[in-house]
């Protein structure tokens, strides 16, 4: 391996990517885009779970003061109350779930509508049979606050949409960008330099690597100015976890970038890949809970492995010892995806 | 003899298909060898794989009469009949990028020189024209000096003055005293720039040596030819024979001399005359037909 080469390379795939404006500015622009929105959208107390229907009412819009329902109901967080002139257009939107529960407005014996197929009628019927309880019948139960700093929902959803963005930025900006020089003839003619297939792949990874951390520098250091995130762990803990978690991205962006000249066959892979793990690697919602099969299954993915390695150390404070078996799996994969990636690789099929 | 380069019973099939069938040659250095034949005729697999970018079915290459090895890609410059390159740089970094690829490479400024660069070489790579972009191909094989240089079809695409443009460039690398090996479909182009052809067809060699050789050998003769309107004779019994091809009439002769006299003889008027002497081009449908290929 010549370092010469390799180094050439490495830089006019950086400069290609620096000088791309649009999609430069866009690995930037996303993730923040995504952070802020659902910093916005969950960050405050105004955030809507469930939305109640009432009537009769003279428009979709009610005065809580005049309301006339149980006021323990009324005191309830993240429930929105939307009116309705009669019951039939209530019905309706219950119906087709556009709202989670309908009240008949007035004093009791109070009058409900809920769907049986709605989970999240299920919870509103329930809170709202509590809150006719009255409060000498106060339930046996002791509220008990969590010690230490709270974690915000948008300080767990953080690592995720970084750590999605970087999977996609691993796969396509490496799986994609080399099937489609493989296509337009560039890596025919690179072929004919001296310049070796495994240093070629080097240096698309060492690029994409530097682009990955790079871009999370940046995003982090934006997102930290406005939400202020909790990191219990060192950052040199995280910073190897997202260094790991790139390698092992990128290579996996290799092997599917080592064979193949359909951009639109590589697109459906690439879809293939990132979908599953998207959803499956608790990027944006926990499998806590999930059955047994699901999990083990979301283990094959290494962005499962990050995340969880980054939420330890970011909310539990967890060092590199005990990150261990994150560690060891993301280093065995981005070995495996390597060794398999530089096997498989051709310039030109 | 001074070989440099060798092929010897080469063939590649494409499933059943023969692309390459049976081909043999071998080249002295400084010549021009120029590969001819219709579109199909294996011209482009076969030096795709003397320049090892696919693998040959059977057969052997020798390179300076060694079977080739790593260092073969050090000494050979290639142009390919369609390259794209890499997005989002300049000519300029271009160049450096692929002169970062070799061991031995001359000064950048040289190829600027000689391949007529300068006006574009802080251009991006995708933003230029045509006969600029064959010029800076063209560099970009030339960049590690090499030995023996490949051009599959350099001018395809081109106007006539980027055309002649390039074709100077090569006499000068010619000049220079390179081994080039060129593929065109451009007979005018063959016989302007090499010293040897091949033609091709269905994969083989069916002919190979000088221009003037194969044109002595595969196209005896001088065509007459004037419109048909001007020949009207004022006596009868022209003794050579008239071909009617559109609007004019051509008769074949070996004696030009002969043919001239009795048309001036029969009193035909010779001002829209004109004599066309047989060329490559006209070797090259003699041997592979006229039918169209695709």
């Amino acid at each position: 391996m010549r370092f010469r080469r390799l180094w050439a390379i490495l830089k006019a795939r950086n400069l290609e990517f620096f000088r791309d404006k649009s999609a430069f500015g866009w690995n930037f622009i996303f993730p923040f885009l995504l952070v802020g929105g659902f910093g916005i959208i969950f960050g405050g107390k105004s955030y809507i779970e469930y939305k109640i229907g009432v009537f009769p009412a003279e428009s979709q819009q009610v005065s809580m003061a005049a309301l006339d329902i149980p006021q323990p109901f009324k005191e309830l967080r993240h429930l929105k109350f939307i009116g309705f002139p009669n019951a039939a257009e209530g019905l309706k939107k219950l119906k087709h779930h556009r709202i989670d529960f309908l009240i008949k407005a007035g004093q009791g014996p109070h009058q409900y509508w809920v769907s049986d197929s709605s989970p999240k009628g299920y919870v509103v019927e329930q809170m709202f049979i509590a809150s006719l309880i009255p409060p000498e019948n106060e339930p046996n139960a002791e509220k008990k606050e969590i010690k230490g700093s709270a974690i915000r929902y948008i300080d767990w959803l953080f690592p995720g949409i970084l750590a999605m963005n970087m999977m996609f930025s691993a796969l396509w900006g490496v799986g994609y960008v080399v099937v489609r020089y493989r296509k337009n003839g560039v890596l025919k003619r690179l072929k004919v330099t001296p310049l070796t297939a495994f240093e070629y792949i080097t240096a698309q990874a060492i690029s994409r690597i530097f682009l990955l951390m790079f871009t999370l520098a940046v995003v982090w250091t934006g997102c930290d100015l406005i939400f202020s995130f909790v990191v219990q762990g060192s950052y040199f803990s995280l910073f190897i976890v997202f260094f790991l978690g790139s390698l092992s991205l990128t290579s996996l962006g290799l092997v599917l970038a080592s064979r193949g000249t359909s951009e639109e066959f590589t697109t459906g892979v690439l879809n293939f890949i990132s979908w599953p793990m998207m959803f499956l690697s608790e990027v944006w919602f926990s499998l806590e809970g999930a059955p047994q099969w699901v999990k083990t299954f979301a283990n094959i993915f290494p962005l499962t492995h990050m995340l969880t390695a980054a939420r330890k150390v970011m909310h539990e404070g967890a060092g590199l010892i005990q990150i261990g078996p994150e560690i060891a799996i993301l280093s065995l994969t981005t070995l495996g995806c390597l060794v398999l990636g530089a096997v498989l690789f051709s310039w030109n099929r | 003899m001074d070989l440099i380069l060798e092929v010897k019973n080469l063939v590649k099939h494409y499933g059943k298909v023969v692309a390459v069938d049976d081909v043999s040659f071998a080249l002295e250095k400084g010549v021009c060898f120029g590969l001819l034949g219709p579109n199909g005729a294996g011209k482009t697999t076969t030096i795709e794989v003397i320049e090892d970018v696919i693998l040959p079915t059977s057969g052997e290459i020798f390179y300076k009469e060694s079977p080739r090895t790593p260092s073969f890609r050090e000494e050979v410059g290639i142009q390919f009949q369609s390259t794209a390159l890499l997005n989002f740089l300049t000519v300029r970094e271009t160049l450096q990028t692929f002169k970062s690829f070799f061991k031995q490479t001359g000064p950048i400024e040289e190829l600027v020189e000689l391949c007529r660069l300068g006006e574009f070489l802080d251009q991006y790579n995708d933003k230029i024209s045509g006969g600029q972009r064959q010029r800076f191909l063209l560099a970009l094989a030339l960049i590690n000096r090499p030995e023996l240089l490949f051009l599959d079809e350099p001018s395809t695409g081109l106007d006539p003055q980027a055309r002649r443009n390039l074709w100077d460039l090569i006499q000068n690398i010619k000049a220079a005293g390179k081994t080039i090996i060129l593929t065109t479909h451009y007979m005018e182009e063959a016989q302007f720039l090499c010293d040897e052809v091949a033609i091709m067809d269905y994969g083989k060699i069916i002919v190979q040596g000088t221009p003037d050789a194969l044109i002595r050998q595969h196209s005896r003769g001088t065509t007459v030819v004037m419109p048909k309107n001007r020949f009207i004779f004022k006596k009868d019994g022209f003794p050579l024979t008239v071909r009617t091809v559109k609007n004019n009439v051509e008769i074949k002769t070996e004696d030009v001399n002969q043919c001239l006299e009795q048309l001036i003889a029969h009193g035909v008027d010779l001002s829209d005359m004109t004599v066309r002497s047989p060329n490559l081009e006209t070797v090259f449908l003699n041997l592979t037909g006229r039918q169209l290929r695709e």
